[in-house]
Order: structure tokens, then C-alpha cells, then sequence
């Protein structure tokens, strides 16, 4: 039941050879089985989700067999994120400040998918309020990564990617503030989206940094990607940073209908008119090597099936973690004062005042890596400092984003590696804060310009998957599932199993 | 960039974390690396650049004045740790 | 030493929404604690602000009013800090690049001067919540509905150098925003209130004195008490050698003194940044013009069209046109009601305005509204009661007796216009006092006021005095 797509799992509703409740139950169980050794999940919703499953059967039974052309969601469950607020159910950031928050509101996200009849199995771990790169930082404890349990699943949403590569479900939300999607997914073999800036509603989706933040998906596919972000796509009053801009068919896109680069997909040149730019900055020192020799290998198939392979040049990239560092803690400095123990969330015991109970429950709510993009951020953001370092970021900013128009004038997408290495061992970089953060190099840049990213599977070194990563231009996210999608007709990484776990 | 354990103490009083001697020489190890690399904005020209706040986009999306919130108090207040009557309560303020 | 003043004044003006600058909950005044406070305004985690649309209007509509810049792209920015009634452990100001910029507006000193006093910059912020500190012994209870109210903040140039002063300017301001419809200037429910900017210097210099802010003085009188007590307690540490410590202070007006307010251990470091939470605001000329469109007739104007056009003294016009309320209670007297201009304004001026400043109250709180005025005026201009009636008619529909009639009737107080009763009053007094009269026709005329008393005493003062007046001449000299 757990290796099946969304799709699949789609068509087997809708003809009734499964329930919902089926399929529901037997997650959940295997959620059950794998968690000792896994941790992914911060709240499994048992009662929860074998209700909206009971609900789904219903609806699906009342459609007759129609569901999966006009509500394909429906009875399909899913996992998310625990940054999502959902009501009535524990939302804790992966942090001990929030241990005891139950949102009294649903996430927009969390709205329109349920609204789509999805079953939600329950709230994956991550690393506290999304800052980090190997879900080790979280109150709940660190995440394995299924293709080696030892190894980190990446992050920040690690136990989403962990999740999905365990067969706990098809398809669970992520966020992507610095790579918290494209990361975990090419850590765990996976298909991670991250849409473009104001793409997908942030109402309900705890802020880390607001400016590089944005809700996104990870599947065992791009086309589950294209199922999935649809109903979570588009304009919402509630956040007047998510664009009004219409949403496209990412399904029928998977076909290369309403692109706008012409393709022919029933040909066996799909990518005939795909221009492909390869940046000398990604294939630095940084890389390990046998990733870069698998990420050559996936340009080169991506060039087999039609696409002109160009040579472009971001020649800020070397600046997008600084930058980053930057700004991510000085939004995020801010962001998290709203955790002050006087509305929701830790208050330390017994405060003496005002202070100290600021102080007390501040200290006792927040992980150390919190704290310290907390420090940073004050500190950036402080007198005497603001302009050296914020306000230098934010210019570098432009530069690096300036970069990436220009590079459009040439290409529709360009492609590279998603990490400099594959998933590494736990508890290996958490003496370095700094090493680390370099694990971003090559994902941040997305956030910084705000442009649709994507990662897919693309081959193994030492047994771990390689992600392979595609960034194009603004709402273009059509263009990225469609390659995407085309490059996993003609490889087959993302149908490769991790051992244990088949 | 170095950061002195006291400069660590003043950043967290203005960010409310109570912080202990340990973490102070801890985080003013952890800053002062962290600066370092950020220190590398430096070797950007960034003479006459704009800075950019927010990708991609230009202008905000605005609502119209009606009120469309209801009384949800009794909700909301659930997860309050510490509220009476309504109030939500901290600790005396001397004004 | 010759010492002069130096104010500028920061108001606050809550403007008038339905509903609060980032979020859809009401802003009414007076809701128990916390049920006008939203997931928004509680900072809930995920939540995020949204700008109302109508306090952009409101903030142009100010800059129009004021010969302002518009900021046409005008920024939100966060200004950190922790307090309880802050939920977000920010305010959302605005820094950089404010939605109104360089103005000025024109006062008329107590002397018939005229003189600008120049507006730095105006911005939109939102108000924090309550902090009760009386309700419990241990603990300080806090109530968010106010959490989220739009401001304007409206920040003067140094412009003023007495407390008469910018008390004049602090009330233009007020006549400004209530008559552009964007605040109700109520002061006692705190939508309006002032932080004034004081300091000394000597005459001729130019470098300003270090200066004192006074914080949230809410009505005119206390501001005006609050800087003259400043400007006094600056005069003598000056005088006897001392400084003058740059600090915040309040006006306890029980004791009409200002105070030092606890000086925070930390100086502020407020992390201003744009708020990454809202994009930067565009105005453009369509919305300029559908403000300019929306904005009703201003005081200069109507104070230029009640004396060309209603023939109203000078300063008649000027103060029955300074106040939106007013205006409208005159404009209501001589418009659905068409009483004539001279006698309404005489009488409001007067009259109205003695009882409502013996009773200290706004003229929104008259217990005479503007259509019973008018009943009280109809009985005038009609000559059923003597001007002098009238303010015992106005008394008793003061204290609740009624319309004007209602009052006249019950109290017996019509005047006596018919002829013929007059007439007969008249011979009983010239038959009644046959020396006087043959004095009078003599040529002693001074003696008709005898008889006008006279007359006017038998008939209990109701005669109406013309009628008697031309009547009494006419038999005196028969
Ligand atoms: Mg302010
Ligand atoms: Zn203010």
C-alpha cells in the first residue's frame, strides 16, 4: 500500500479497489512500525485522520468514480510539516517553546488541502522552527534518514523527506527558507519543490525568515509534486505578499501543455527547445566529487533528450551564504519575539518579573541553534552595525538576483547539484556551526531572488542519493516539473527503494 | 570579527534571552565565526546598489476596511499560560 | 536673561476605520477586554498583517489638507522591543519613507497674526494594547483591543515658542483631521493625544536647548499647563547652573507637574528594518484624486463664504467655522432648518456657548441639539418671546423641560403682541401717573423710559417692546 504514488493511489480510490480508511490504517501502522527507528513524526493523528479517511470514502463513494478527474486529492493522505498551524492539533515548530500548542487556526495551506478531501496522518519533525540543515535540531529529537539511519535526512524539513522515503505517506509539505526542501529531498531521493516567492500562502506557516520563506512539497515524484502543489498555489487575502497571478494546470503540464518554451513530449527529444544553463560557480571546490560526476551525468540526459546545454555565469554565487546569514537572523531576531510566554507557548515557572520571565522563558523555550540566529540577528540589525552588515546583505542581495536576470536572457532553467555532498553522518557538523551553513551553497540563492527551485534524484554515491537541482524563472514552476518529469521517464533514481524500507 | 562575551550579554538582553556565563562564551565563539563569514559581503562592490528587502514583486496587496473578525476570545485564550477574566496576566509592571 | 521656548509637538491620530490597520477586527471603542483582539492582533504564531486600504486614503487625505509630499512608495518598517502590550515584540511603523512628508498648516495667534507652523513628516503605525496595572495586587493584566488601531503620527518642525501656541496649532491640527473625516478627536477615549518636545534657549541663539518629551498629554489644557510647568522647571536649572537632562516625562495633572518617567536601564536600540512581512505601499494619482474629490469644504473656506456670503463678522465666521461640530450644529440651524445667519450665529456664539462652557461640554454634547436651537430661534425671529425670554426659555430647555414651545407654554412666557392689550396696559399706567405725562409732554422725553418700565412691568415683562415702544410714543404725544 505505501509504494504506490499519489497517482496511483488516486485512480485506486476513485475505482473503489481501495478505501481511503484502507490505506489510512495501514500508514499509520507502518508509521507505527518505523518510528522507533526513524523519529520523522513530532504528532501522529490516528483518530484524526482515520475520521477525514472515513469522510473521503464517503465523499469518493457519493462521486462514483469521477474523483480523480475533478478532486484527484481526495482521500489521499499526506503529512505535514509541523510549521503548518492545523487546529485542534499540536503545532510545536519542532520547539520547546510551542511543546503545549495546540493553533486555535488552520494554516491556508492546511485549509485548501483539506478542503480537497486529503487525510492528514499526523506532523512531521523538523529542525526548530526551520533552522537547520540536518534536523538535528530539534526539541524532539533528531531524524534518521531511511537509505542509512545514522545518516541526517537533511533539513529543515527532514522529517517530512524522511517521512515520505519511509512509505509513511505519498507526498508531505515542506518549507524552503535557505534549501529546507531541495536539501532533505536530495538527501532522502526525493522530489522537493520549492515554487517561487508569494507562490503558496505563508498564513499559518510559522515565520522564520518571511522574505525567503515558501511552502512547497516533497513526493517520490515530480508529477505527486505537480498533483499536490496546485491546490496549495495561489493568491490568498490573508497574505498580501502571495501573488495574484493565475495558477497554471501543473498536471496537465506534465504533458508540456501551457509552457511557454514549445515542446513535443510524445517525441523522444521532450526537451527539444529547453535551453539548460550549467553555472562554473556550481561545480566549485565545495563539491564532492562523485556528486559532481552524477549531476554531469543527469545534464548530460537532460541534453539526450533535447535540451541545449549553456554556459552561464553567477558570479555573486560566492556571496549567497554571507548574504544569507545576514538577513535570514535578522528577520528571524524579530520574528520570534512574538515568543515571549505571555499568550501561548513555555512560560518558565514561577517568573519573578516582567523581565525575568521574558528572559527565563525565552532561554528554556529555544534550542541553541535558535538562539543563536537570534543573537546574530539582533546583532546585525543593531546600531552602529545595521549598515555594515544588513544593509550590505541586502544590496549583495540584488546583485545576486541581478545575476539570475541576466542569466534568463539566455536560458529557461538552470541546472546543478542541490548539496555539495550527500547526506552526512549525524552528529558530524554540529560542533561547526559554520560548516553547517555551507551545506546551503548551492540552494539559498533561490530564496535570496525569490525564483522557483526543484530537486530530484539523479544517482547514488555510496549508496546515498544525489539530488540533482533546477531553478527557473519566475512562475515558471510548470517548466521545472515538466523536465523534471521528463527526466524521471528516462531514469529511474527516484523508483529506487532505501533497504528496509521497500 | 570577534565578539566579546559582555558585547553577548548586551545582544541578549536586547533579544530577551536569559543567557548564563557557559552560553555567553559559547555564543560569543559561535557569533564570532558566524561574522566572519558573513564579513565576506565585503568583497562585494556594492556602490550605488538598491538593497532588496522582498524578491521578485513590487507592491503590496491592500484590503478593504470591513470589519470580518468575530469574538473568539474564549478560543484563542486556551492557550494563554496564564489568563483571568479575560486579561492576559504577566507579572506586576511598576509604571 | 531673555529665555525663549522652542515646542514641537508629535500627535497621535487614531483614524477613524471600521476595522484595524493589519487585521479584520473592529476598533470600536469601549468592547470588554480582549474580544476585539484577532489572531493578528495577538501575534499568534503564522499570522500575518495585511494593510487596511482606508488608512492610506485617511493619510493622504491629511497630506492634501496640509501641502504635503505624498510618499507615493512608502514602507512599513518593524521597530523591535518587548512589552506586554506589544504582542508581536514590534510596532509596525514607518521610518525611511513615511506616506506624508514635508507640510505645513497656518495658525491664527491670540493677536490676529498669522504664522506656518511646519509638519516634519507624518506615518501610519499601529497602536499598542492596555496595560491594567489596578486590577490585580500581583500582577499587571493586559487587554489587547487596542492592539492593531491605526495612527497617523503627526510630527511638527519646532515651530512653536509658547504653550498658548502650540495649544493653537495642537487644536488647528484637530479641527483639520475631524473635518477630513479621519479621526473623531475624541481626547478623553485617547484618539488624539499629544507628546510635546520642550526646551529652552536664550534669546538669539541658535542651537537648540536639550529637550524634555512629555508623553501622552490628552486634552488642551493639560498640554498647556504641562509645558508652561516644563518651561519653568528648565528656567531654574538653567538659571541656578544646572542641565537640562534629555528624558521622557509625564503630566500628572492631579498635581500639574511633570515627572520623570522610570529611566530605562537600556538605551532603546529599536532594529528599525523594512518589515519583510509587507511590501512597499504604491500610491498613485488616481487614489490622490479620489481623495482630493472625497474632501469636504475646509475652515478658511468656510469662513471666507459665511462673511461674503452670510454677512457674518469676521471673527464670528472664524469660530463658528474652526470646528467641524460647530460648523455643522450652524450649518444645521441655516440649512434644514433655514433660520437666518445673523441670529443663529449671535445666539450660538452667545448663549449656546456660555452654557456649554459653564458646563464644560463639546458642543456634540449639548443637551440643546441643533434642531431644538432652531426651534428656540423660529420663537424669536417670530417674536413670540423677547430676546431676553429667550435665555430663560434656552435655560429651561437646558435642564430638560423640552422644545422651545414645550417651555414657552409651560411656563407661561409667550409674549404679548396683541394691540389692543397693550393699548390697555398703557392708559391704566398714563392714567395711573398724570404728572408724568404732562412732564413728558412738556418736553421732558427722557421720561419714556419710565413709562416703558412701567408698561413692561404690568404685563410681567411679555409685552413685546417694539409694539410697545410705538405704541407708547403714540399716546404719550396724543
Ligand atoms: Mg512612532
Ligand atoms: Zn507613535
Amino acid at each position: 500500500m505505501h509504494q504506490h504514488t499519489l497517482k496511483e493511489l488516486s485512480v485506486l480510490l476513485d475505482k473503489k479497489e481501495i478505501s481511503s480508511t484502507e490505506v489510512t490504517q495501514a500508514l499509520l501502522e507502518r508509521i507505527e512500525t518505523h518510528e522507533p527507528t526513524l523519529n520523522a513524526m513530532i504528532t501522529v493523528d490516528n483518530d484524526g485522520a482515520l475520521e477525514a479517511a472515513k469522510h473521503a470514502d464517503a465523499a469518493i463513494n457519493e462521486l462514483g468514480g469521477t474523483a480523480s478527474a475533478g478532486k484527484p486529492l481526495l482521500g489521499v493522505p499526506l503529512i505535514h510539516k509541523d510549521i503548518f498551524c492545523t487546529e485542534g492539533v499540536l503545532t510545536t515548530c519542532a520547539s520547546h517553546m510551542l511543546h503545549n500548542f495546540k493553533s486555535p487556526y488552520d494554516a491556508t495551506v492546511v485549509e485548501r488541502l483539506r478542503a480537497q478531501g486529503t487525510v492528514m496522518l499526523g506532523k512531521a519533525n523538523m529542525d526548530e522552527f526551520a533552522m537547520g540543515s540536518s534536523n538535528e535540531n530539534s526539541h524532539f529529537g533528531a531524524v534518521g534518514n531511511p537509505w542509512q539511519t545514522d545518516r541526517v535526512p537533511g533539513g529543515s524539513s527532514g522529517g517530512s523527506a524522511a517521512a515520505v522515503a519511509a512509505g509513511y505517506a505519498p507526498v508531505a509539505t515542506g518549507t524552503d527558507t535557505g534549501g529546507s526542501i531541495r536539501q532533505p529531498a536530495a538527501f532522502c531521493g526525493l522530489s522537493g519543490i520549492k515554487p517561487t516567492y508569494g507562490r503558496v500562502s505563508r498564513y499559518g506557516m510559522i515565520a522564520f525568515a518571511s522574505s525567503l520563506d515558501q511552502g512547497g512539497v516533497l513526493a517520490r515524484s515530480a508529477e505527486d509534486c505537480a498533483y499536490l502543489l496546485g491546490p496549495m498555489s495561489g493568491v490568498d487575502p490573508r497574505d498580501s505578499t502571495s501573488v495574484d497571478q493565475p495558477v497554471d494546470d501543473f498536471v496537465t503540464a506534465l504533458d508540456g501543455s501551457g509552457l511557454s518554451v514549445t515542446v513535443d513530449s510524445s517525441g523522444d527529444a521532450p526537451l527539444n527547445g529547453v535551453r539548460i544553463g550549467v553555472a562554473a560557480e556550481y561545480f566549485s571546490d565545495g563539491l564532492d566529487k562523485a556528486v559532481a560526476t552524477e549531476v554531469r551525468q543527469a545534464i548530460s540526459k537532460l541534453e539526450s533528450l533535447g535540451a541545449s546545454i549553456v554556459e552561464i555565469s553567477l558570479p555573486n554565487q560566492h556571496l549567497c551564504i554571507p548574504a544569507y546569514y545576514a538577513i535570514a537572523p535578522a528577520e528571524c531576531s524579530s520574528n520570534l519575539s512574538r515568543f515571549d510566554g505571555v499568550r501561548y507557548g513555555h512560560r518558565c515557572e514561577s517568573p519573578v518579573d516582567l523581565e525575568d520571565l521574558y528572559k527565563r522563558s525565552r532561554d528554556e523555550g529555544f534550542g541553541r541553534e535558535v538562539k543563536r540566529r537570534i543573537l546574530i540577528g539582533t546583532y546585525v540589525l543593531s546600531a552602529g552595525y545595521y549598515d555594515a552588515y544588513y544593509l550590505k546583505a541586502q544590496k549583495t542581495r540584488r546583485l545576486i538576483s541581478d545575476d539570475f536576470a541576466e542569466a534568463f536572457k539566455s536560458v529557461d532553467m538552470i541546472a546543478g547539484p542541490a548539496t555539495p555532498t550527500t547526506a552526512f553522518a549525524r552528529g558530524s557538523k554540529t560542533a561547526d556551526p559554520v560548516s553547517m551553513y555551507l551545506n546551503d551553497l548551492y540552494t539559498v540563492s533561490a530564496n535570496l531572488s525569490g525564483l522557483p527551485a526543484m530537486s530530484i534524484p539523479c544517482g547514488f554515491a555510496d549508496g546515498l542519493p544525489v539530488g540533482l537541482q533546477l531553478v527557473s524563472n519566475y512562475f515558471k514552476e510548470s517548466e521545472l516539473l515538466y523536465v523534471s518529469h521528463q527526466f524521471q521517464q528516462i531514469d529511474d533514481s527516484h523508483q529506487q527503494r532505501p533497504r528496509g524500507f521497500e | 570579527m570577534s565578539i566579546k562575551p559582555d558585547e553577548v550579554r548586551n545582544i541578549a538582553h536586547l533579544a530577551r534571552l536569559g543567557l548564563d556565563e557557559s552560553q555567553l562564551s559559547e555564543f560569543s565563539d559561535d557569533l564570532s565565526r558566524t561574522l566572519d563569514l558573513v564579513d565576506q559581503l565585503n568583497q562585494a562592490n556594492t556602490d550605488s546598489v538598491e538593497p532588496l528587502a522582498n524578491p521578485g514583486q513590487c507592491s503590496a496587496r491592500l484590503r478593504d476596511d470591513v470589519v470580518a473578525e468575530t469574538d473568539q476570545r474564549e478560543k484563542l485564550q486556551t492557550v494563554a499560560p496564564n489568563v483571568d477574566n479575560g486579561f492576559y496576566l504577566v507579572p506586576r509592571v511598576i509604571e | 536673561m531673555e529665555w525663549e521656548t522652542v515646542i514641537g509637538l508629535e500627535i497621535h491620530a487614531q483614524l477613524a476605520t471600521q476595522s484595524k490597520i493589519f487585521s479584520a477586527a473592529a476598533t470600536a471603542f469601549g468592547a470588554e477586554q480582549n474580544r476585539q483582539a484577532c489572531a493578528v492582533d495577538l501575534a499568534l504564531p503564522g499570522v500575518l498583517p495585511v494593510v487596511n486600504r482606508e488608512v492610506l486614503a485617511m493619510a493622504v487625505r491629511f497630506a492634501l489638507v496640509t501641502d504635503a509630499e505624498i510618499g507615493r512608495h512608502s514602507v512599513f518598517a518593524r521597530k523591535n522591543y518587548f512589552y506586554p502590550d506589544l504582542p508581536k515584540g514590534y510596532q509596525i511603523s514607518q521610518m525611511n519613507h513615511p506616506i506624508v512628508g514635508t507640510g505645513s498648516v497656518e495658525i491664527v495667534l491670540g493677536d490676529g497674526q498669522r504664522k506656518t507652523i511646519g509638519i516634519t513628516r507624518a506615518h501610519l503605525e499601529e497602536d499598542a494594547g492596555k496595560s491594567v496595572h489596578d486590577e490585580y495586587s500581583d500582577f499587571t493584566a493586559i487587554d489587547l483591543n487596542r492592539a492593531g488601531t491605526p495612527l497617523l503620527e503627526i510630527v511638527s518642525e519646532p515651530d512653536m515658542r509658547s504653550a498658548q501656541e502650540a495649544v493653537t496649532y495642537a487644536k488647528r491640527v484637530h479641527s483639520l483631521v475631524r473635518y477630513i473625516g479621519i479621526c473623531d478627536g475624541n481626547m478623553q477615549e485617547g484618539s488624539f493625544r499629544c507628546d510635546a518636545n520642550v526646551s529652552i534657549r536664550l534669546k538669539g541663539d541658535e542651537k537648540l536647548g536639550t529637550r524634555a518629551e512629555i508623553k501622552n498629554v490628552n486634552s488642551f489644557r493639560f498640554l498647556e499647563r504641562a509645558i508652561e510647568f516644563e518651561v519653568e522647571r528648565q528656567r531654574e536649572i538653567l538659571e541656578s547652573g544646572g542641565e537640562v537632562v534629555q528624558e521622557t516625562r509625564l503630566y500628572d495633572a492631579d498635581r500639574d507637574e511633570t515627572r520623570s518617567m522610570r529611566s530605562k536601564e537600556d538605551a532603546n536600540d529599536y532594529r528599525y528594518f523594512p518589515d519583510p512581512d509587507l511590501l512597499p505601499v504604491e500610491i498613485d494619482d488616481a487614489f490622490i484624486d479620489a481623495q482630493r474629490a472625497s474632501l469636504p469644504e475646509l475652515p478658511e473656506v468656510k469662513t471666507a463664504r459665511y462673511i461674503s456670503e452670510l454677512g457674518l463678522a469676521d471673527k464670528d465666521a472664524i469660530t463658528l467655522a474652526a470646528d467641524k461640530s460647530t460648523a455643522d450644529y450652524f450649518e444645521s440651524l441655516i440649512g434644514a432648518h433655514a433660520m437666518p445667519a445673523k441670529l443663529s450665529a449671535n445666539w450660538m456664539l452667545g448663549e449656546l456657548f456660555a452654557r456649554l462652557n459653564r458646563d464644560q461640554l463639546d458642543i456634540d454634547d449639548s443637551p440643546v441639539d441643533a434642531t431644538a436651537f432652531a426651534g428656540l430661534i423660529a420663537r424669536i425671529e417670530d417674536n413670540t418671546v423677547s430676546g431676553k425670554t429667550a435665555k430663560q426659555v434656552l435655560d429651561g430647555m437646558w435642564d430638560g423641560k423640552g422644545s422651545a414651545d414645550d417651555v414657552i407654554k409651560a411656563e407661561g412666557l409667550q409674549q404679548i403682541t396683541d394691540t389692543s392689550a397693550i393699548e390697555a396696559m398703557i392708559d391704566e399706567v398714563i392714567a395711573a401717573n398724570p404728572s408724568q405725562v404732562a412732564e413728558y409732554r412738556a418736553g421732558k422725553e427722557k421720561l419714556l423710559g419710565f413709562f416703558v418700565g412701567a408698561v413692561m412691568k404690568a404685563s410681567a415683562g411679555k409685552a413685546n417692546p417694539g409694539q410697545l415702544n410705538q405704541i407708547l410714543k403714540n399716546k404719550l404725544s396724543g
